[in-house]
Parts: structure tokens; C-alpha cells; sequence
């Protein structure tokens, strides 16, 4: 007689230490601590910050540290936290033009007031592998610059809009709050807010893959980087008691400024149009990608083509979150087998019928098609109704 | 003056998309069992005119009237767009330029004639499928072929697929969109004549939209010549084709007989 | 396999960082408005703000989301995943309840006030004041017909169903049968089609006028619905082509039950195949009453088989 097996649970215990096992290593290596993660990994830590949308680089590097490098597990250990804190208000919006530089570049222009300034950046790096790494390497401090960055850095775009040569962004009529996808659900047609939260939360391949398709002849935007600039902001909360707002912190952000061309319609003569984006900490792979995408999501509204999959928004907003996306690809590891016993028994049923005719020669059953089956015949329900 | 009801009338209708283009002061009345064509250039208007007229956009002045099969004549701005739809799938038929654009490509031939009764309550399978057998032999299609998708036929057979899930339910309207520019010359022959004939079989009254005055002379009792989005010349199709008055329409039929 | 130093599992505690069902009140708040407009309009799917669980979205956080939208201190969880408690997604999902609410939890149908589930629906008939939570992937009946959501919602609102029969007259055109086997659609109320989440159809029944609440909840797509008590729920056919459920030659292995759903185990190479009951709960329960009987499996096996002989049979060791 058939004996079933249970001790699920204490299997469940068991992975538990054989995962805390496996993400430690060697114990006779020093252990990664939080200040190395945040100090020496950044670029990881500022990656988790965007995607979990939650800005704090020690929780960052912690959900790093406990995910043993999965980036986005880690995104997904920031988002379940964030869940649970309270909402105590909203900043003022962040003013980029204010930024403490630390890089600021323009392709649109030779030389900007301020200047072009690259900071610390992998772009002009040969990508060869740099074998003293291996060791610890000793590194001197950074001589301080001769002269200062200059006081006045206005952004490209602000310039260009000066002109009318770029379309001025304007509040909605009434200036509403902006929309929050963590409290409520997307519904189509989205607004422009609830694009760029949304984009702004996104996976970063996702992103790059769509704003590369944008270049690669799915959509039409031939653009410009205008200005993409990386350092601090002030954040600023507006406090009622006081009657004027207070600064109470400091984020590190990456904003990129695409503009592409417009053609004008019977309303508007013809201008530059923005494509933005905006992410924490320093990832500028992620802020071009993501103003890409947004231009290409306004296609229709500026009355273009508007049929690559980047114009798409339904496409675009339903795919960029790889928290969602992770759980429900990876769900296919859970035990499906109910369903796939009524897959079996309707199979076995269909093959025995199949026999069935095959054996009585010639004789077609009353409703099914004379015509010789289809080879091969697909599975039922291949995709539709997959859970 | 006839005491007959018209099936449609359009009252000074305007619709234009971006202030040039579209139709302009468009009025007609269409009677029940009747044809009526709608020829001119690309660019005339005449597209948009029949997307307008069948309530796929909204007409940006004038009205359209249609004689409902429940309340009467009726301005169809009145009707919600639930009622609106309902109406399209029951009472009017809509037969495209591009026969994939009115089919399910991916489902049978037999599934996509069955779909509006299905969509109207039908629940016996076995009568499903024979009346989608006897549409088939109807558009002179093999009966065997009732489960084939259309991505198996000939453009000719999906034009006349799409023709028959539309025609299904019985519609005493429909709009048809250039039903034979994608055909070849030698099927669109056969597929006038099959139009022909059912427009007569069922009483349909029909808006066909061309460029080709040949399907006006076959298919269509009266005929209305669009140019710039302006109605310039109606009357009975021979009439307009052996007698045009408009300068217009002498060109458009000159060329005809030149070619 | 499992070491014997490992020691079985203890109950888990109330983890007290954590508001009582992990959500905070104005979340629960939220999701019980948009419940209570699903048990308004029955089988209609409402919109939520779905949050980020601990659990990833595939996994069950709708069904989590909702059960932690209305347990109370004194309400009796029971978590089952394909039938059994035993499971380790049921087990998950167990102990994080127990470890944000510190409510009882059980193992039998009977004494549970809520029950959320995966893919089945328990076999002890269900009673008044019992709730059902079901973990829902894909919510939207029409999603293979029609792949935006703008176009199948105004679908629904013009009760435009056509569609989903065109798939069951595929089926027949091409099988002889309608195809589906689980995720059967059903019309609700005679109003909305709805999927009931992926129960096989042999589940399908249970739903109809049954006298618990159903509440549907599907985290990553954002939607919950409801079926409430009493409600007419009806799985679609033709009426040349009724609506049938799956049969069984074979009777359960451990309790000889005839009229549960069976899972097939594969015992070794040769393909040697037992059949047990998928709701381990009942079966032990069954067993438990039928050993008093006495009555060996093998004899009840043979009646089962004289009995079968409606449609929607399997053959005892079909080909493979």
C-alpha cells in the first residue's frame, strides 16, 4: 500500500541552513560587511536602490549581503521592507538644477556654461582586465582640482526651452498630487506620471532592451542626449508647523535628458521633445535607457506612427517590473501536478480514441474532421491557461 | 413621394481628423434591399466616410439616423456605445479591404461564421456547425474545408469567409471597405457576382466604398462620387456612367473607357 | 533522507515587529472595500493596490493579501496547496501566518473558518460561515482571445463573451471534446465569466450555490473577485456537449475512495502506478472511518471498475 511522504516542513527548515551555508562560503574567509558592500559596490547598491525603489544604501547593501549577490532578490528584499514602513510625507520635487555636480556631460552641445565635467566614469576606460586588482591595491587619495566647478551649471534642456526650441513640461491643470503605483494599480491609458514611476522602478535589461529596440528601427525617435548629470540633491520637506520647508537629507541621483525632434501638428509649431529619466544613486545606463523609453511611450500622443513594441504601453508597463516578473516565471517550480493530472487523463483519453479510430477502419466518427489529423496535434491549453 | 422608410439617412455630416482631410456636408438616405456605392480617388474621403457613418468614430457635425429594429428610427448619437456595438454585431455587417483584418486568422473557417451566434446565445454545437456548413456551400466554399483556418485560403476564400461571418446573423445592413482591391482581378469577378447574388437573396442593403467604378456598375443601384471630401455627383448607377453631368465624374469615367 | 538529528518542526511564534497580518490597517482597510464590491458584483474583478509581500507575486500573494485582509484573532487557518497541507508553498505560506497573526491553524476542513487554497477545492462539502481564499495567476477569462486589457474589460462591461465559446467549438472541432481540464470558465450569476483559478474542472461543481463565501485574489495582476454564498456558478458547454468531470477506474489506495480526485504516483521504472486521493486531509479522515470495515483496497478497487462505464473514462494503464 501506498505510504505518503510527508515532512515538508522540516525540508523547509533544512534548505534554510543549507542557504545560509551556501551564501556565507568559506567560513575561514573574512565575511563581507555592510560598509564594504556600499563603499566598494555602488554601482550594485544603487542598482537595488532604483529597482526597489527605496533609497538607503545600507539596507541596500544588506539585502545584497542576504540575497549573497542575486541583484534582483536583493530588489525584492527592499521592496517587501518598504511595504511595511510608515508614509510620514512628501518631499518637494527635487530641483536637479541645483545639483552638487559630480559629473555632467552634453552630446548636443561642444562646450555648456559650466562645462562638460566626466567625473568618475567607465566611459573612456579600456575594457581590459586589470590583473593588480587581484591583490589589494594601494590607492592615493584624490589631489583636490585647481579651481572649483563652476557656481552656475544650467541644464541644457532649460536653456533649450528658454529658446521654444524644446517643449516646456507643465503641471496638469490644478497641479494634482502624482499618481503612486505602490498604493494603487495601473490602469490604462496611464498617465505620464504613472509611466515614469513605473519606468523608474524597472528592470534596467528591460529598459536597455527597449530603448534599444527604439534605436534599432522599432520606433522612431532619433535622439539627443541633452544633458545627463550625476551628484547630490537636497531633499526637502515642507513642514505645515513651521510654514516653510526643511532640508532633511541629501540623495545621490542620475538624470538624463534625451530630446528628439517633432515634427509639429495644427496646434504647435515644430520643437524638441523630451524624453526623461531619473534614477538613484549613479546609473546612467539606467537613466538613458529609461528617457528612451518614455519618449517612445509618448509616440501617439505627439500623433507619430506609434506600432513598435516600445510604443506600446500597455507592452511596456505591464513587463518592466522584475519582481513580479521573477515570481511568476519561477512560480513554474511549484507543484502544478493536479493539473497536470487532468492534462494526462485527458491525453490518455484523446490517444485511446485515436487507436480506437485507427483500429475501425475507415469509419469517421460523426462530428470530428475527416481530414487526417494535423501532425502534431498541439498539447490542449498550451499556453493559455498556464498557472 | 414614397412612403418607404429609409434604413439610413445622413444629415449634413462632417468628419474630419485633423481640419483637412475627412468628409464634408455628406447626405444621403439609404433604402432597405438597396446598394449604394461611394466612388472617388484616394484622398476623396470616401474611407471616412464610412467610418463614420457606421459609428466607428464619431461624426464631428451632422447625424446619422438608422431604422432600429427595437425602438424605431434613430439618431445613433443617442444610443449608448453598448447599444451601438450590439447593432454592429447583429444588425450590420462590416466587411474589410483586408480580409485578415475581419477574421480570427488563428480559429477555423466553421468557428469564425459560428462566432456571432455564439456571441447571441447559440449553445448547440451540432447546429452551429451546420448552419456554418451551409454559409460555406453558400460563398462556394468546399464543405470540407469548415475546419481549416484561413491562413489555409486563398485571398479570394478569406474575402468570402469574412463575407459569410458577417452575413451570419442576418444583417440588414452592410458596410464594405474596397471588399476586391486585394483581390485579383480575374477573382474579383466571381466574388462581385457572389455579392450580387446575396445582396438580392437577402435583401441586404449594402455601402460599398471603391475606386473602381466596374464594382459600382455590378453591384450598385445608385452611386454618390466623392472628390475632396465633398459629395459632387449622386443618382442611379447607370445614369452616373453613361450620362455623368459633373465635370469630375466625365474625367473619372473617360479614363475608364480609355483603359 | 532527512537526518534524524534534525528536529521536527515548532510552532511558529508571532513575530511582534510586524502589525497583526503583516499589511497595515489602511491597506486591509482598502482591500476590504474592493472585497466587498467583488461579493456585490459577483464574479466582476475589481482593482486593488496590490502590495509587495514577502512571498514572490506568482507564489500566492493575492490569495495571502486577502486572507490577511480579513483573518481575525479567533478565525482557524488551514493552507493546502494541490489538496494537501503537507506541501511546501502550503507549509510557506502556514508558517508566515502563523508567524504575523499567531491564529490557530488546522489541518481539517471542518474546524477551519478560512481556507486559502492552490489549485483545489477540499472535498468535505463546505458549510455556512466558511470562507474559501483561492490563489488566482491569471485572473481575465479572455486573456488568449484578447491580450489588452483595455479591450477586455469593456468586453466584460458589454457582457461580450462570444469569444470564449469559440474556443470550446475549437476543442470540439478538433478533439471531439472540449479541451480544458482545469481553470474551467465558469458564468457567474448568470452575469460575468470568470476563471475559478486553476482547480481542475472536477472541482467545478462545488462552486455552485455553495453555502461558503469564495474570495479570489491575484497579487501580480492586481484584481480580486468573489462568488457569494449561494450563487449560481455555472462552467460553459454546448448543450449537445454537456459539461462533464473527470473519472477514475482506479479507487484510492489508501481510503478506496471512488469519488475524489485521485493523483497518480509513480512507484518505480517499470511505470508501476498507484492513484491517492490529492486531498490528504479527507483521505486520512476517510481511511480512518472505512478501517473499521475492514475492507481490503483490492475489493473496492473491483467494484469501482464494474460501475465505470460513463464517458470521460480513463482505461486502467492507458498507453503511454
Amino acid at each position: 500500500m501506498y505510504v505518503a511522504v510527508k515532512g515538508g516542513e522540516r525540508a523547509i527548515l533544512n534548505s534554510y541552513d543549507m542557504l545560509d551555508d551556501y551564501r556565507r562560503g568559506d567560513p575561514a574567509l573574512p565575511e563581507l560587511t555592510l560598509p564594504q558592500i556600499q563603499a566598494q559596490m555602488p554601482l550594485a547598491v544603487s542598482r537595488v536602490m532604483a529597482e526597489g525603489g527605496l533609497y538607503d544604501t545600507h539596507l541596500a547593501a544588506l539585502a545584497i549581503k542576504q540575497a549573497a549577490g542575486d541583484l534582483i532578490e536583493a530588489v525584492f528584499l527592499l521592496r517587501a521592507y518598504r511595504t511595511t514602513l510608515a508614509r510620514l510625507g512628501s518631499s518637494i520635487p527635487i530641483d536637479t538644477a541645483r545639483m552638487n555636480i559630480q559629473r555632467r556631460i552634453s552630446a548636443t552641445f561642444k562646450d555648456v556654461p559650466g562645462g562638460q565635467i566626466l567625473g568618475p566614469t567607465y566611459d573612456y576606460t579600456q575594457r581590459l582586465l586589470d590583473f593588480t586588482l587581484e591583490a589589494n591595491r594601494h590607492t592615493t587619495p584624490l589631489a583636490p582640482a585647481d579651481e572649483p566647478l563652476a557656481a552656475a551649471m544650467p541644464r541644457v534642456t532649460d536653456i533649450l526651452q528658454h529658446d521654444a526650441l524644446l517643449q516646456a513640461e507643465a503641471p496638469l491643470p490644478g497641479d494634482p498630487a502624482p499618481f503612486d503605483l505602490t498604493r494603487e494599480p495601473l490602469s490604462l491609458p496611464a498617465g505620464r506620471d504613472a509611466r515614469l514611476q513605473n519606468l523608474a522602478r524597472g528592470d534596467e535589461g528591460f529598459l536597455l532592451a527597449m530603448g534599444y529596440s527604439t534605436q534599432r528601427g522599432y520606433g522612431n525617435t532619433h535622439p539627443f542626449a541633452a544633458e545627463i548629470r550625476y551628484g547630490s540633491v537636497e531633499v526637502e520637506l515642507f513642514v505645515e508647523e513651521l510654514g516653510f520647508s526643511v532640508t532633511i537629507g541629501e540623495i545621490d541621483v542620475t538624470e538624463c535628458q534625451m530630446v528628439s525632434q517633432f515634427a509639429g501638428n495644427a496646434d504647435a509649431g515644430p520643437q524638441f521633445t523630451r524624453g526623461y529619466g531619473l534614477a538613484f544613486g549613479y546609473g546612467e545606463r539606467r537613466a538613458m535607457s529609461m528617457s528612451l523609453v518614455d519618449r517612445a511611450m509618448r509616440a501617439t500622443e505627439l500623433g507619430e506612427a506609434g506600432d513598435a513594441p516600445a510604443n506600446d504601453q500597455e507592452f511596456v508597463l505591464y513587463h518592466t517590473d522584475n519582481v513580479e516578473a521573477s515570481g511568476f516565471v519561477q512560480h513554474l517550480k511549484l507543484p502544478h501536478y493536479v493539473d497536470f493530472q487532468a492534462s494526462l487523463e485527458l491525453l490518455r483519453r484523446l490517444r485511446s480514441e485515436r487507436d480506437a479510430h485507427a483500429d475501425t477502419a475507415g469509419v469517421a466518427a460523426p462530428d470530428a474532421s475527416t481530414r487526417p489529423a494535423p501532425a502534431p496535434a498541439p498539447l490542449p491549453q498550451a499556453q493559455e491557461f498556464t498557472s | 413621394m414614397s412612403a418607404i422608410q429609409p434604413l439610413l439617412s445622413v444629415r449634413n455630416m462632417t468628419h474630419t481628423w485633423d481640419g483637412v482631410h475627412g468628409c464634408r456636408d455628406i447626405d444621403f438616405d439609404l433604402f432597405p434591399g438597396e446598394v449604394l456605392c461611394v466612388v472617388g480617388e484616394s484622398g476623396s474621403g470616401k474611407s471616412t466616410l464610412l467610418q463614420a457613418v457606421s459609428y466607428q468614430v464619431t461624426p464631428k457635425f451632422g447625424s446619422v439616423w438608422y431604422d432600429t429594429r427595437d425602438a424605431g428610427f434613430t439618431d445613433l448619437a443617442r444610443l449608448t456605445a453598448a447599444e451601438r456595438r450590439m447593432l454592429a454585431r447583429t444588425d450590420w455587417g462590416f466587411v474589410r479591404q483586408n480580409a485578415r483584418d475581419g477574421l480570427r486568422m488563428q480559429v477555423s473557417a466553421g468557428a469564425n461564421i459560428a462566432e456571432r451566434l455564439m456571441a447571441i446565445g447559440d449553445r448547440h454545437y451540432g447546429d452551429l456547425r451546420a448552419v456554418a456548413g451551409e454559409w460555406l456551400s453558400k460563398m462556394e466554399i468546399e464543405a470540407d474545408r469548415l475546419d481549416d483556418t484561413p491562413q489555409q485560403f486563398s485571398g479570394g476564400m478569406q474575402q468570402r469567409l469574412q463575407i459569410a461571418r458577417n452575413l451570419v446573423t442576418r444583417p440588414r445592413m452592410v458596410f464594405m471597405d474596397e471588399p476586391t482591391a486585394s483581390l485579383d482581378v480575374s477573382v474579383q469577378a466571381r466574388l462581385l457576382d457572389l455579392l450580387r447574388q446575396l445582396v438580392t437573396d437577402l435583401d441586404l442593403a449594402a455601402i460599398v466604398v471603391t475606386h473602381d467604378l466596374a464594382v459600382a456598375r455590378l453591384l450598385a443601384h445608385r452611386t454618390v462620387v466623392m472628390r475632396g471630401g465633398y459629395i459632387v455627383e449622386s443618382g442611379l448607377t447607370d445614369q452616373i456612367l453613361d450620362d455623368p453631368q459633373h465635370p469630375y465624374t466625365q474625367l473619372l469615367v473617360s479614363s475608364i473607357l480609355q483603359s | 533522507m532527512i537526518p534524524a538529528h534534525v528536529h521536527p518542526a515548532a510552532p511558529v511564534e508571532r513575530d511582534p515587529h510586524y502589525n497583526f497580518g503583516y499589511l497595515d490597517e489602511s491597506t486591509k482597510r482598502m482591500l476590504r472595500r474592493a472585497l466587498l464590491k467583488a461579493v456585490a458584483i459577483p464574479g466582476y474583478q475589481v482593482p486593488f493596490g496590490s502590495r509587495e509581500m514577502p512571498l514572490p507575486y506568482g507564489w500566492g500573494t493575492g490569495g495571502i493579501q486577502v486572507t490577511a485582509a480579513i483573518i481575525g484573532a479567533n478565525d482557524v487557518l488551514k493552507v493546502i496547496d494541490q489538496g494537501s497541507d503537507d506541501t511546501t508553498n502550503a507549509v510557506n505560506i502556514r508558517r508566515f501566518f502563523g508567524r504575523v497573526t499567531g491564529v490557530a491553524t488546522t489541518e481539517s476542513t471542518r474546524d477551519a473558518s478560512i481556507i486559502q487554497t492552490r489549485h483545489r477545492i477540499p472535498e468535505t462539502p463546505l458549510g455556512k460561515g466558511q470562507i474559501m481564499v483561492y490563489q488566482v495567476p491569471i485572473p481575465e477569462p479572455l486573456r488568449w482571445l484578447e491580450p489588452s486589457e483595455t479591450e477586455t474589460r469593456t468586453m466584460h462591461a458589454l457582457a461580450e463573451y462570444g469569444g470564449m465559446h469559440v474556443r470550446l467549438y475549437e476543442d470540439i472541432a478538433q478533439y471531439g471534446h472540449i479541451a480544458t481540464t482545469y481553470d474551467y470558465p465558469v458564468m457567474v450569476n448568470g452575469r460575468y465569466m470568470m476563471r475559478p483559478s486553476p482547480i481542475p474542472k472536477f472541482d467545478n461543481p462545488k462552486l455552485d450555490h455553495s453555502p461558503a463565501l469564495m474570495l479570489f485574489g491575484a497579487g501580480r495582476e492586481k484584481r480580486v473577485y468573489a462568488v457569494p454564498p449561494y450563487t449560481s456558478v455555472k462552467s460553459l458547454d454546448f448543450a449537445d456537449h454537456p459539461f462533464t468531470i473527470e473519472q477514475w477506474d482506479e479507487c484510492c489506495d489508501v481510503c478506496g475512495s471512488t469519488n475524489t480526485f485521485l493523483d497518480e504516483i509513480i512507484l518505480d521504472d517499470q511505470g508501476t502506478r498507484r492513484f491517492v486521493c490529492s486531498d490528504t486531509e479527507y483521505c486520512a479522515h476517510h481511511a480512518a472511518g472505512a478501517e473499521d470495515k475492514k475492507e481490503p483496497a483490492q475489493q473496492r478497487a473491483a467494484a469501482a471498475r464494474v460501475d465505470a462505464s460513463t464517458i470521460g473514462h480513463i482505461p486502467a494503464g492507458a498507453a503511454s
